[in-house]
């Protein structure tokens, strides 16, 4: 009895790790150049790989992966992928372009569980929300629903889902603000 | 039985969830969309099909105290792998449904039909079973979600044709249970139930 079913899960466990081996490499490219795609939309022009340059800065406890983009060698821009815990459906992930002084040239949404037809407007397949942050710095431009005080306009009936983008782009910025004060 | 009807069986006089109320933890969850219940469903289809093939074969080889570990087991290699495969050879398809993947393990669907159907019956039967049974499982999830989208974002399939917001609830997880509901008692007096 228990011979067979240490015997099913060896064999099972055996397949799992089998197409494991054969699917991590392609699993692994995917996701880089899901990566590259993404950094392409929210910097203006680079002409390194980013990807080359990964820096991780700790903003509010959360490790938060910087991109540097140069062009000719200069500094143009920094892309971060930051998070906010706080979305109505979990966890949302964005990339955010910043030029280095802080001002914002895009951002992409990477992934999120927020409800179909609310609160995914903040994906700029969906809806123009995003664009309000472009060419915004957040020294000027506060970070924060209207309702709160800042100057971001909520997607209409979304103003967990908005709150927490703007909390994103918040801890993005300020990843930038200490990587350009070092 | 008859090939056909163990085919067709899952599609209406038995299905899922209209019928037997099977799997309905996925069903509220992804239905919030016509695509994603369709990809929830296309998925858990791949996965029974395959799952109930294998079972079918190793079941007489399983004492049936350990039957249903030895079958979670059988069912959460076939979803990893489904997984794994997905996600390194079509990834658009993945980033759509992630998160539901994972989830297809818990359906217990796929439980019920090892156990139900095909620990008794031979490999072919069972194939058509999983099928025919997945089948029913998108067809419902696709209509739960296409009713969903068009009365909680006035869209179909992404497609907007009302501007502005729908209904809001219905894109919510009370409108999973309201939509659900209304859909058995229809489901119920088109098949002339009366109990």
């Amino acid at each position: 009895m228990i011979l067979t079913l240490l015997l099913i899960s060896l064999v099972a466990s055996a397949a799992v790790g089998l197409v494991y081996r054969v699917t991590a490499a392609p699993i692994a490219k995917s996701q880089e150049q899901s990566r590259i795609a993404a950094l392409k939309k929210v910097l203006s022009q680079f002409d390194n790989n980013p990807v080359d340059e990964l820096q991780t800065i700790g903003i509010d406890d959360i490790p938060l992966k910087v991109y540097t983009a140069r062009q000719g060698g200069q500094v143009v821009g920094y892309a971060v992928e930051t998070l906010s815990r706080e979305g109505y459906g979990g966890t949302i992930v964005l990339m955010a372009g910043f030029r280095p002084d802080g001002e914002i040239i895009g951002i992409e949404a990477l992934s999120h569980s927020e409800t179909p037809g609310l609160g995914d407007k903040i994906d700029s397949r969906k809806s123009n929300f995003s664009v309000q942050f472009r060419g915004k710095n957040p020294a000027t431009f506060r970070l924060a629903v209207k309702k709160d005080g800042g100057d971001v306009d909520a997607i209409t009936a979304s103003t967990i889902s908005s709150r927490a983008y703007a909390a994103a782009v918040r801890r993005g910025y300020d990843a930038v603000m200490q990587l350009t004060k070092e | 039985m008859s090939k056909l009807s163990i085919l067709t069986r899952g599609l209406l006089r038995e299905n899922p969830i209209f019928v037997l109320l099977l799997g309905m933890c996925p069903t509220l969850a992804t239905t919030t969309s016509a695509i994603n219940g369709m990809g929830m469903g296309a998925a858990t289809m791949f996965v029974l099909t395959l799952s109930n093939m294998a079972i079918s074969l190793v079941a007489p080889l399983i004492p049936s105290k350990v039957r249903i570990p030895s079958y979670v087991v059988i069912i959460a290699a076939f979803v990893t792998v489904v997984q794994l495969c997905m996600q390194a050879y079509l990834p658009s398809l993945y980033d759509a449904l992630g998160v539901f993947i994972p989830l297809i393990v818990v359906n217990c669907i796929i439980l019920g039909r090892a156990e139900a159907f095909a620990s008794k019956n031979g490999v072919w039967s069972s194939a058509l079973d999983g099928l025919g049974m997945g089948l029913g499982f998108t067809m419902s999830l696709t209509l739960l979600g296409c009713i969903r989208e068009m009365l909680g974002s006035g869209a179909i399939f992404g497609w907007k044709f009302v501007a502005g917001d729908g209904i809001l609830i219905f894109a919510l997880a009370p409108g999973a249970f309201l939509t659900l509901g209304y859909m058995l008692v229809i489901f119920n007096k088109l098949t002339h139930k009366t109990k």
